[in-house]
């Protein structure tokens, strides 16, 4: 029954994992599906991974972390819409700008606040995020041996931080926004073709400003919830490459946001793979697990996936007065 | 870079350097002092020329790397990974192989380019055979390539005692210029008398930078005047329209991938054989690659251009670097600044915008510039 085990803990693990991911490629589905390519991601998740630790820290109100988090992402996001939008800017070049300006002025104002550090003081367990199932089934009293390795299992699956299931609750909310209201319906068909769109009185450059700035909110959250959940404070490396890989994702998932979480998910599980087979006896390099789920990734989408076709007008500049 | 593109650059630069200071001045330091150390700590003393032009040459190559992909339509962010390979590949061959001087380091990075343009090759060819998006497969191969240098480097033959790092590559294999005369007693004789000079070979000065040089004119060369360049920048250009004239897309693809791939990897190995002579851990990416791509775009993808870029970037790095000991402002405002000046690079419009209104001020005709 030790499979039972296993299973709870790797799936708990991927769950953590996946959820910082789970935003961010969230955030770059609701970008690119308005047309605009968001390689800044990175540069968003990480400017929120440092509010989110530092707010915490200093009112020690995580849920307040939480929320400046997102805010600092949308900031930098604006930046991206003001230059991607009203000045025409190419895109990826934008977006690489963003992923110099986020983590600099991230480990800038660390430095700052804390006496030169190279990261921020960690918050204390009780004011990290809650996990609010934490235990629900230790209640249930069985004395069935195999029901006590369910009820077991179960509870280190659903022992996770509140930004997990937010998480989820958000890939329903933007995939509602995104297929069942009429917001959504712009927002789709200023990323397939804005020309169409502006005839029929939608206001693209308005549409493709919330687009962008809501992505970046949720970069933000997805850093925070790296920050002041899986660990409890920012440092430099933290957030490495995790912008980029959400971004794979979105991809993987042909730019859609349930497409998108299934992404985060097989990144997730097979990092939960690894850091489960890494605590066993196993004698594999751990070096040779850490690649496990980067090349995995590359298996997938070389099998399943095949071309990948995001928004037809995904990158261009849109000029109104220009035919 | 035509004149127009020089001035946007130029005036990006500037802007950034401004915000640069702007940073600075909300946080409490003076931005005349402290781009006064700047200047000072790259310019005061020949080793500190020195460690700039050491500093830049990897990201001269990696951004020529970039530049390149990007002229053929491919947006290279493999550029990390593909300097991992080759420095790795570099540091096995310059340690392993026993080969007499000159051919040692010409072996070594050879096989460094070749390992790294073979590692490139794997994203054009998983574009051109599987349709995958070349930013999805070379950001897994960077990671993929860290945790596989740092399992070579683990080997056992390989690893040094009690360090954290590869064996140090033989003497054999070093490109440092003058570097056993250096320490021969003509040669500290001769330097005890010219203080430039010894100042300046100080830091492991190598031909790394020479052969930067040379590279990007080669690249310069083939994307202009040869047909392999034509054929990439059709590609780059329209792929339908190169695939209608009867250019082999996929061919294409791999091709330029592979070369984005070698000129990363001989960053590499430069890198390895004229300046660190080991391959360390790795616990994140060192950022070569990253940093290419930023010097890429301040070079308007010129190879050329990316001589230039690579310096002020190398730079305003090295420069910086002397602030936290200093005057205690955080170095990061360094990225901030190249930050600022790629997000301005990104945006040509604002720029023409702010150029165009400083000329109707001054009453002269302004040209529409659409």
């Amino acid at each position: 029954m030790k499979i039972l085990n296993d299973l709870g803990s790797i799936i708990g693990i991927t769950l953590m994992y996946s959820a910082p991911l789970i935003y961010t490629s969230l955030g770059g589905v609701l970008s690119e599906n308005a047309g605009v390519v968001n390689i800044g991601l990175e540069g968003m998740m990480t400017i929120g991974a440092f509010a989110g630790a530092a707010v915490a820290y200093f009112t020690q109100n995580p849920w307040l972390g939480f929320i400046v988090a997102g805010l600092a992402g949308g900031a930098l996001a604006l930046l991206h819409a003001i230059a991607c939008v009203t000045f025409t800017a190419d895109h990826v070049v934008s977006g690489i700008a963003i992923n110099f300006i986020g983590p600099g002025l991230a480990l800038f104002l660390t430095k700052m606040l804390f006496d030169g550090a190279a990261m921020t003081l960690p918050l204390d367990l009780d004011h990290k995020i809650p996990r609010p199932l934490n235990g629900i089934f230790s209640s249930i009293s069985v004395s069935n041996p195999v029901l006590v390795k369910i009820v077991n299992a179960l509870n280190s699956i659903f022992n996770q931080y509140a930004t997990v299931y937010i998480a989820f609750i958000l890939v329903f909310a933007v995939w509602f926004l995104l297929y069942k209201t009429k917001t959504g319906l712009r927002i789709r068909s200023v990323g397939e073709h804005p020309r169409a769109a502006d005839t029929l009185g939608v206001n693209v450059y308005k549409i493709k400003y919330l687009a962008v700035i809501l992505s970046g909110i949720l970069a933000g959250l997805g850093g925070a919830a790296m920050s002041i959940a899986v660990i409890s404070n920012y440092r430099a490396t933290l957030i490495s490459g995790q912008g980029f890989i959400a971004l794979a994702a979105m991809i993987f998932g042909k730019w859609k946001p349930q497409g998108a979480m299934w992404g985060c998910l097989l990144f997730g599980a097979a990092q939960g793979l690894v850091v489960h087979l890494g605590g066993t006896d196993l004698k594999v390099s751990s070096q040779l697990l850490a690649m496990i789920p980067y090349i995995i990734t590359l298996i997938i989408l070389m099998g399943f996936v095949g071309e990948a076709r995001g928004p037809a007008a995904n990158g261009e500049p849109y000029e109104k007065n220009q035919g | 870079m035509n004149q127009n593109k020089f001035i946007e650059t130029f005036i990006s630069i500037a802007l950034g350097l401004l915000v640069g200071a702007l940073v600075l001045l909300i946080s409490g330091f003076n931005p005349v002092e402290a781009y006064g150390i700047m200047f000072k700590g790259v310019f005061s003393n020949p080793k500190y020329i020195g460690w700039t032009i050491i500093r830049s040459t990897p990201l001269i190559l990696t951004g020529i790397s970039v530049a390149f992909a990007f002229r053929t339509g491919l947006f290279n962010i493999g550029a990390e990974g593909q300097f991992i390979i080759g420095s790795l590949v570099a540091t096995l061959v310059g340690y392993f192989a026993k080969l007499p001087p000159i051919i040692h380091p010409i072996v070594a990075i050879l096989a460094g380019c070749i390992a790294a343009g073979l590692w490139g090759g794997i994203a054009g060819f998983l574009k051109a055979k599987f349709g995958i998006h070349e930013v999805i497969t070379t950001i897994m191969l960077n990671w993929t390539a860290l945790y596989f240098s740092n399992f070579v480097v683990f080997w056992k033959p390989f690893k040094r005692l009690n360090r954290d790092a590869s064996e140090r590559i033989l003497d054999t294999a070093r490109i440092n210029i003058l570097g056993k005369w250096k320490a021969s007693e003509a040669g500290k004789a001769f330097l005890k008398n010219n203080s430039f000079l010894k100042d300046f070979l100080n830091p492991p000065i190598n031909y790394g930078f020479l052969i930067a040089i040379l590279v990007a004119i080669l690249v310069w060369y083939i994307l202009k005047n040869t047909t392999l360049g034509y054929q990439l920048r059709a590609v780059g250009y329209n792929r339908d329209a190169a695939e209608y004239g009867g250019i082999n897309i996929n061919r294409n693809l791999i091709v330029s991938m592979m070369i984005a791939g070698a000129i990363s990897g001989l960053a590499g190995a430069t890198q390895v054989l004229g300046v660190s002579r080991e391959t360390a851990v790795l616990a994140a990416m060192e950022g070569y690659g990253f940093d290419g791509i930023a010097v890429a775009l301040i070079a308007s993808n010129n190879p050329i251009a990316c001589i230039p870029a690579a310096l002020l970037f190398g730079g305003l790095k090295y420069g910086g670097s002397k602030l936290q000991p200093t005057i205690g402002a955080p170095m990061e405002v360094i990225n901030i600044t190249i930050g600022v000046i790629v997000f301005f690079i990104a945006m040509p419009k604002l720029i023409q915008m702010i150029t165009s209104l400083r000329g109707k001020k001054r009453g002269v005709k302004v040209e529409d510039t659409k």
